[in-house]
Order: C-alpha cells, then sequence, then structure tokens
C-alpha cells in the first residue's frame, strides 16, 4: 500500500486502465466457459477490441494532439487489406498466432507510411487542412481498393485495376484481392485474447508516449502552438509522432477486424467507420484514453441490445456529437455552469482537490 | 474535337463546384470556420426541387425558389443553433460540430427519403447545341451552369465590394473585433453570410441534379468536398479565387476521368488537393496572412 502511493500518480492510472481491461477479460472469459455469452455478444468480441484500439489511437490525434482525423477508417483500411494479403499468402507455413503477430506488422508499417505521406504536406500547415484532406484520403483508399486486382501462381504477384481476367494467373494461381468483391477466403486467426493483447500493447505505447516528453510537448502543440513553437519544440515532427502513431495502431486494429472476418470488403471502412470512432473519441471524452475505451465498449455493445431502434441510431450519434460540443466547448455555457456549480462545490472539500486532471 | 467536348463538361461541372465553393470560401473568410455542412446543404436543395416540381408538380422556377428559400433558412438555423453558441470556442470544437451537423442532414434525410436514389427532372429546357456539323455537342445544362455561376460571381463581387453589407463582411473577415469597435453588427454579418452560402448551395444543388440526375442522401457529399478542394485551389477566403479554383478542378476532373482512369478520377483530385497544400498553401489567388502573437 505504501509502495503504491509512493508511484507516480499517471503511473497509478495508467495501472487502472490496464487492470480494467484484463478484468473484462478475466470476467468475459469466465462468463464464456460458464456459458452466459449469447453467440451474438460472442461475434461482437472481437469487434469490440478493435473498436477500442481505433478509439484509443483516434483520441492520440484528436484529443491529445487537437488535430482532426476523418480517415481513421482508412488508414484501418490500409492494414486490413495489406495484413489480409499477407496472410493468404503465409497461412499455409506458419502457425496462427505468428501469421497474426506478422499481418499485423506489416498493416500497422504500411498505414504508418501512408501516415507519413499525408502528415507531411499537411501538418506543416495550420488550420484545419488535416480533416478535409484526411476524408479525401479515406475516399481515395475505398475507391483504390475498390478497383484492384491481386493475384499470386509460381512466377509471384500480379496486378491490374482492370479486372480478374487481365492478371493472366497460371492455372494454380489464386486471386487475392478481386476489386468491389474484395479478399475472400481468410481463415479466421483472430481472437479475443489476441485482441486484448492489442488493446494491451496499443494502451502501453500510447500511455507511454502521454506521459513522456514528447507527449508533453505534444500537448503543448494542442494548447498553445506559437508558445510551443517559442520554447523551441519541433511542431511538424511532434504533431508527425503522434499522427503516424495513431495511423499505425489503426492499421493494425484493421488487421485484426479483417482476420477475424472470412471476406473483407473496401465498403466497409468508409466515411461512417471513421465518424462513428470519432464518436467514441468525443463521448468518451476527448483526451481522456479510459474514457475512448468505455466507449468504444459500450456503443459497440448498446446497438445489439437496442436493434428496435437501429434505425436512428446515426442520427442520435450526430445530435450527441452537437449537444456534447455546445455544452463542453461554449464560453458562455461553461462560464454559466461555473458560476451555477462552482459556489457549491467550493462549500464542500479542500480547494486544493480542484485543479487535479 | 473529342478534347474540345471534355474541355466544355469539364467548365461546366467546374462551374457548378465553383458556386458551391463561393459558399464555402465566403464563410471560411468570414466566420474563420470550415463548414462541413454546406455539401449537405446542397442535397437538401435537391430534395426540396425534386419535392416542388416532381410531387407538387409546379415549374422549374418555383423549384428552384422554393429550393432557395428552404435553404437560406437552413444554413440561418444551423448557424444560429449550432455554430453561434461555439464562436469563441477553439476551432476543433467547431469542427466536430460541424461534422456533427453534416452527418444529421444526412441521416435525416435518410430516414425521411430513403436511401433509394430519385431520377431528378432536369430544370433546364434548353435544347443542346451542335457545332461542327453535330460533332461538338453542348448541353443545355453546360450552358445554364456556365451562365449561371458567372453571373452569381459577377453580382457577388459587385456585392461584397459596392455595397456597405459587402463591406462590412470585408472588415469583419479582416478583423472581427476592430470591426465590432466601428459598429458592425458582426452576428448579424455572419448570419447573412451563412445564409448568401446557403442559398447559393441551393443554385448548385439545382445545377447539379440536373446535370446528374440521380439524387440521394450522399449526393452532396462528394461535391462538398471537391468544391472545399476547389476553394483551397483557388486561395481560400477569395471570391474569384473560388471561381478559378472550380473551373480548374472540374476540367482536371473530366480529363482524368476520360484520359487516365474513371475509378481514380476522384483520387487524382484529391492528389491536387495535396500537391497545392504542399506547393502553395494560400492557393492561386490566396494571399499570405502574417500571424500576429
Amino acid at each position: 500500500m505504501q509502495a503504491l502511493k509512493k508511484m507516480d500518480r499517471s503511473f497509478r492510472s495508467n495501472l487502472v486502465t490496464y487492470g480494467m481491461v484484463l478484468l473484462a477479460w478475466l470476467l468475459v472469459g469466465l462468463a464464456s466457459s460458464a456459458g452466459l455469452i449469447s453467440n451474438s455478444l460472442q461475434g461482437q468480441l472481437v469487434p469490440i477490441c478493435t473498436y477500442v484500439v481505433l478509439a484509443v489511437s483516434l483520441n492520440l490525434t484528436v484529443g491529445i494532439l487537437g488535430e482532426l482525423s476523418l480517415g481513421h477508417a482508412g488508414f484501418m483500411s490500409v492494414g486490413a487489406f495489406f495484413g489480409s494479403v499477407l496472410w493468404l499468402c503465409i497461412s499455409g507455413s506458419v502457425p496462427g498466432w505468428l501469421g497474426l503477430v506478422l499481418s499485423m506488422l506489416l498493416g500497422g508499417a504500411v498505414a504508418g507510411l501512408f501516415g507519413l505521406v499525408i502528415g507531411i504536406p499537411v501538418l506543416r500547415l495550420q488550420g484545419d487542412y488535416l480533416a478535409i484532406v484526411t476524408l479525401a484520403f479515406g475516399e481515395i483508399i475505398k475507391n483504390i481498393f475498390n478497383a484492384v486486382y491481386l493475384g499470386i501462381d509460381s512466377r509471384g504477384l500480379h496486378f491490374s485495376m482492370s479486372d480478374s481476367a487481365s492478371l493472366g494467373l497460371e492455372a494454380e494461381g489464386k486471386v487475392l484481392i478481386n476489386g468491389a468483391i474484395g479478399i475472400t477466403g481468410i481463415t479466421k486467426v483472430s481472437s479475443f485474447t489476441a485482441g486484448v493483447l492489442l488493446v494491451l500493447v496499443t494502451l502501453f505505447v500510447v500511455l507511454n508516449l502521454v506521459h513522456s516528453r514528447a507527449g508533453r510537448a505534444i500537448m503543448s502543440i494542442r494548447d498553445n502552438r506559437i508558445a510551443a513553437e517559442a520554447t523551441g519544440i519541433n511542431v511538424t515532427k511532434y504533431k508527425l509522432m503522434a499522427f503516424i502513431t495513431s495511423a499505425v495502431f489503426a492499421g493494425m486494429a484493421g488487421v485484426l477486424y479483417a482476420l477475424n472476418m472470412s471476406t473483407v470488403v473496401a465498403k466497409k471502412f468508409d466515411y461512417n467507420t471513421s465518424i462513428l470512432v470519432l464518436v467514441f473519441v468525443v463521448l468518451g471524452g476527448m483526451g481522456n484514453i479510459r474514457g475512448s475505451i468505455i466507449a468504444a465498449a459500450v456503443l459497440t455493445v448498446l446497438p445489439e441490445l437496442l436493434r428496435s431502434v437501429a434505425d436512428y441510431r446515426m442520427l442520435v450519434y450526430a445530435v450527441l456529437l452537437i449537444l456534447m460540443m455546445i455544452f463542453t466547448q461554449s464560453p458562455q455555457l461553461l462560464a454559466a455552469r461555473e458560476r451555477l456549480f462552482g459556489l457549491v462545490r467550493r462549500g464542500k472539500g479542500p480547494a486544493g482537490k480542484k485543479g487535479e486532471v | 474535337m473529342q478534347f474540345l467536348s471534355y474541355l466544355v463538361n469539364g467548365v461546366s461541372l467546374g462551374s457548378i463546384y465553383a458556386v458551391i465553393a463561393l459558399g464555402y470560401t465566403m464563410v471560411y473568410g468570414i466566420a474563420r470556420m470550415l463548414n462541413f455542412a454546406h455539401g449537405d446543404i446542397i442535397m437538401v436543395g435537391g430534395y426540396v426541387a425534386f419535392i416542388v416540381m416532381t410531387d407538387l408538380g409546379l415549374p422549374a422556377l418555383a423549384a428552384i425558389l422554393a429550393a432557395m428559400l428552404a435553404c437560406t433558412l437552413l444554413g440561418i438555423l444551423i448557424e444560429r443553433l449550432a455554430y453561434r453558441p461555439l464562436r469563441a470556442a477553439p476551432s476543433l470544437a467547431v469542427l466536430i460540430t460541424a461534422i456533427g451537423v453534416s452527418y444529421l442532414l444526412q441521416n435525416l434525410a435518410l430516414l425521411i427519403w430513403g436511401s433509394a436514389p430519385r431520377s431528378f427532372t432536369s430544370v433546364v429546357t434548353l435544347k443542346p447545341l451542335r457545332f461542327f456539323d453535330g460533332q461538338l455537342v453542348i448541353t443545355g445544362e453546360a450552358v445554364v451552369s456556365i451562365l449561371v455561376s458567372a453571373v452569381i460571381m459577377v453580382v457577388l463581387n459587385l456585392f461584397v465590394n459596392k455595397t456597405k453589407m459587402g463591406h462590412a463582411m470585408q472588415a469583419v473577415s479582416e478583423d472581427r473585433g476592430a470591426a465590432q469597435l466601428m459598429g458592425i453588427n458582426v452576428n448579424a454579418t455572419i448570419t447573412l453570410t451563412f445564409a448568401i452560402g446557403s442559398g447559393l448551395a441551393a443554385v448548385a444543388g439545382v445545377l447539379l441534379c440536373s446535370a446528374y440526375p440521380s439524387l440521394q442522401p450522399t449526393t452532396g457529399a462528394m461535391p462538398g468536398i471537391k468544391a472545399f478542394t476547389a476553394a483551397v485551389f483557388g486561395g481560400i477566403g477569395s471570391i474569384p479565387g473560388a471561381m478559378v479554383g472550380g473551373v480548374l478542378l472540374g476540367i482536371i476532373e473530366i480529363l482524368g476521368k476520360a484520359y487516365i482512369s474513371t475509378q481514380l478520377a476522384d483520387a487524382i483530385v484529391f492528389a491536387v488537393l495535396i500537391v497545392v497544400l504542399l506547393v502553395r498553401p494560400t492557393g492561386l489567388l490566396g494571399k499570405k496572412t502574417n500571424e500576429k502573437v
């Protein structure tokens, strides 16, 4: 107990976050072996982990860096396609877990590379350009993966932009990506445990980044770019660092998601998916990693339970986005809230507690 | 001859983009915000015109006026309810609100009108013009789009440069605080900007649906993003810039579709955006502003 108290506050808070994820894993494992989890919920377990990773990584861009990315599904898509192509090529020759790890590494790396290519021109600028460029990127990636044909035979990989016949495959060749039909015939290899492990790795990297020197630099850019620049912080470098990390984990989440399905189509990773993840981040609290985890998990399970109102789900999310922003960010409302509740709060408890974050 | 006809198509599509881009650029110049919902206002305009023409059976002119009225009111309403409370908030909050509004409009349209595409009847009754023994055909829609956008551009330029309201808009975009001290009603000016931008979006919606007659809740999203690209290309905040950027972007898109790849035409348009941001972030006609601390 004494040792726990001596620990750094942020370290303690991180432990709570990890503990929460592990506890969820343990509880689900127990409930699953006791047969308490319905089939539909069982099928949601890997997607939940995917969305948690997506939300945590997007929170790094939106909450910590303070830039808006609307192409998170695009990075996910890049990861999903590159990861599943690798998995299709190697699935016969390596054990499942190794295949999953290798696919994730490739998917994450390629997604990170795309993040770099987009980030360099855009993050140099101030203003809202990142939002529109990432939005455009998501659409481009969707268009490209809808039009790509890729096949493999004994002579190697074949690539085409017109149709699968023009690949010129040998008789025993295999079509890997079939245009708008996407990738089919994936042997499922993702599991809930693998998902939880990815969540833990993501949390470990993101939380350590946030509480490091680099993380403080990133947050200082968010809070005041000019002041940060004046203290000698390389703004573009730290912006890129956060954005690329975010892209890498989105790519890995894409691999996790894809290898849990038997088919992957580009249409799945559209604008709506990006917005959904943004909703998780905003409702969980921008900059609050633990909030993202909870929001992503709850909002992925909840629609399953509330099927009758499924039509209104997106409408409700849109309204929530607007209301959240107005109630938490409007200067007049913040001042009014301070007037209303500030007096009550000051009356109770020691004053020192207030500054805690 | 083939090339010439692509060029005309490009200019006509580009002039529609230009009308949309005018709305983006004015709102950005004056309220300093990216109005993501602008593209979806186009879609609403399209649906209103569709209902007035097809369901109520009224003439095209009534449809256009109804669409403009509905969109202007919608623009004012959105500004009032969603954007005004956040006028002094960080730009990220405003941006997320704008996305919320855009998403709200799309999903409302989906609930009200369903996802099935409606086929829009063109408002243009002009016969196609034929040149060189029918080798070059210019559709009536193309002629009307180009003329309408040219007229809008000239009128808007006169309005901004010659009228008192226009001067107020320029002053607010230059320095909001100073404008307020000079007795300009900043809120009213911003509302006016939204009203004009949204009214133009309705015109663009009707032109767009006349040229490409399929109407869906997501109809406005893609032209919206492309028009924003056009606004950045021409220099965001500049009215002639929006026009130049829009027309150039339309030409690039149509030529890309014709000579490179149909599926990658959108990708080419966005590649233009990235190149512009790399080489000349202020756009073709934009002016560089120095940052004051």
